[in-house]
């Protein structure tokens, strides 16, 4: 018998139940995974052209480990009661604790039904190995996955446009400037960019625009975020609200049940946050582990992200509060960052852009500076000499 | 069979601090220690394709620039997820301010 079950063998997933053995649990953990796939790594999925998966762990690793990987494995749901779930074959597995790791499934708005949409191995597959000349390739979505699609493809001389509602990319997660300078590479790059038109519907051989206009294309992908996957949670009569409702320890409304990773909403400086983010994936399920075997810590790790385009990499620490203002930190090279204090001076956020790993450093310190709740003197966050690291050892809190 | 190499002077390497150092077409990373100790070890990120000059070095440990990974770069040592494969290292020495590290 499994004492604990996780839902869900995504980042999140294998994390937790890798990090539940490294925290000396010696019972049995079940690993319950939909996909006939070891489990892989999906930040890649759009980054580059197909080849094999990067796996997180080879099937060895999960043996040694005693983790009961289940692939082709659905959880149909949870009986709460007498704490076990039902599979998709009618079988039933008891549980002790168990871990909802479910993650989020691509959004599809009315109207685009018809398009594909890139979330997992299976879709990545059908999508990059048709790219290359010849191929018209039409994204809905200025947003991370379809920025990347898009720069995987023209990499591949595959003709892109690139339809995005809102009057600018990446409008959800980071500031004007850095949206500009990608959006300015990707224009360079012969990426043809149409922003603040929405789609009204996509057809088989292309999109018709809200404004009539029409795109022809060979294939359509849609890239316009994510929902959580709650179906469960919600049937089990768990708190759901925009992602499964947890405490500072990731446990939801059932102390036997936990949630983590992209499906769950969890607390976050005053407020409540659901994220879409492989680190903090991989962090919460290794926090929802301690926390399953009676760890009392809350989670508090500051939000990151990272997108690679092109060869620049974006990455941002914290959450951009678009009504703060910034000061901005040039590295040489084209690369520069921009930081957010809060009115008492703490420092807030940190979205950088560069060629390569160029801002990296910084923005790592930045992420520390924030858990320490720092308040760095701006001059200092502004000058690109002023090693950063001083500044994280040097200011009182 | 030992192998030294004329890798940097020592002023090249700020304390807690590393530099990349390439030599017959392989890339190594050599670190000054808060203590003022010198290490070598591979200079890309075992998880992915990553130079780690570019990352972050506090106290023992190195932070790959790409996805986080950590290692302790006395041992070479994995600090747990997404790294699982340990760096090599590489033997050390300094001499009339020069650091020397055997590649063999």
């Amino acid at each position: 018998m499994s004492d604990i079950l996780i839902i869900g063998a995504g980042e999140c997933g294998v994390r937790a139940a890798f990090a539940l053995r490294e925290a000396g649990h010696e019972g049995g953990i079940a690993l319950i995974g939909a996909e006939p796939h070891l489990p892989y790594e999906r930040p890649p999925l759009s980054k580059t052209a197909p080849t094999a998966p990067k796996i997180i762990a080879e099937e060895a690793g999960y043996v040694e480990a005693g983790i009961a990987l289940m692939r082709c494995s659905r959880v149909e749901s949870i009986n709460r009661a007498e704490r076990r779930v039902r599979l998709s074959d009618g079988s039933a597995l008891p549980y002790k604790k168990l871990l909802i790791a479910t993650g989020a499934r691509a959004r599809r708005f009315p109207g685009m039904e018809a398009a594909r949409t890139l979330r997992s191995l299976d879709d990545a597959r059908g999508i990059l190995d048709a790219l290359g000349p010849g191929l018209r390739l039409a994204i809905i979505g200025g947003g991370f996955i379809g920025l990347e699609l898009a720069a995987t493809a023209r990499k591949l001389g595959t003709e892109v446009t690139l339809v995005e509602a809102a009057e600018r990319l990446m409008a959800r997660i980071v500031p004007a400037e850095i949206a500009e300078a990608m959006a300015g590479r990707h224009r360079a790059e012969g990426a043809r960019l149409i922003l603040g038109t929405g789609v009204a519907e996509v057809r088989t051989n292309g999109i018709t625009l809200a404004d009539g206009r029409i795109i022809e294309a060979d294939m359509v992908v849609a890239g316009v975020g994510a929902e959580p996957e709650t179906r469960l949670a919600a049937e089990a009569g768990l708190e759901v609200a925009n992602g499964i409702v947890v405490d500072g320890r990731l446990a939801t409304s059932d102390p036997h049940i936990f949630a983590a990773g992209d499906c769950c909403s969890f607390p976050f400086n005053g407020a409540r946050v659901r994220l879409e983010s492989w680190r903090c994936a991989q962090d919460q399920g290794a926090h929802a582990a301690r926390a399953m075997l009676g760890c009392e810590e809350a989670y508090a790790r500051v939000p990151w992200f990272w997108s690679d385009q092109y060869d620049l990499t974006l990455q941002v620490a914290g959450l951009p509060d678009p009504s703060l203002g910034h000061v901005r930190r040039d590295l040489g090279g084209g690369a520069f960052i921009l930081f957010q204090r809060d009115d008492a001076g703490r420092l807030v956020s940190a979205s950088g852009v560069g060629s390569g790993n160029a801002v990296a450093k910084d923005i790592r310190l930045a992420e520390m500076i924030m858990e320490k709740g720092l308040r760095p003197d701006p001059t200092q966050l502004k000058d690109p000499a002023v090693n950063l690291k001083t500044v994280l050892k040097g200011v009182p809190a | 069979m030992s192998e030294w190499v004329d890798a940097c002077a020592v002023d090249d390497v700020e304390e807690e601090d590393l530099i990349r150092f390439d030599h017959d077409g392989k890339t190594f990373a050599i670190y000054r220690s808060p203590d003022d100790d010198f290490f070598a070890t591979d200079g890309i990120c075992t998880h992915e394709h990553a130079l780690l000059a570019d990352g972050l070095v506090m106290d023992y440990i190195i932070e790959c620039p790409k996805h986080n990974g950590r290692f302790d770069y006395r041992t070479g040592e994995a600090k747990g997820a997404p790294v699982c494969v340990n760096l090599k290292t590489y033997p050390v020495k300094v001499e009339d301010g020069r650091v020397f590290i055997d590649v063999a």
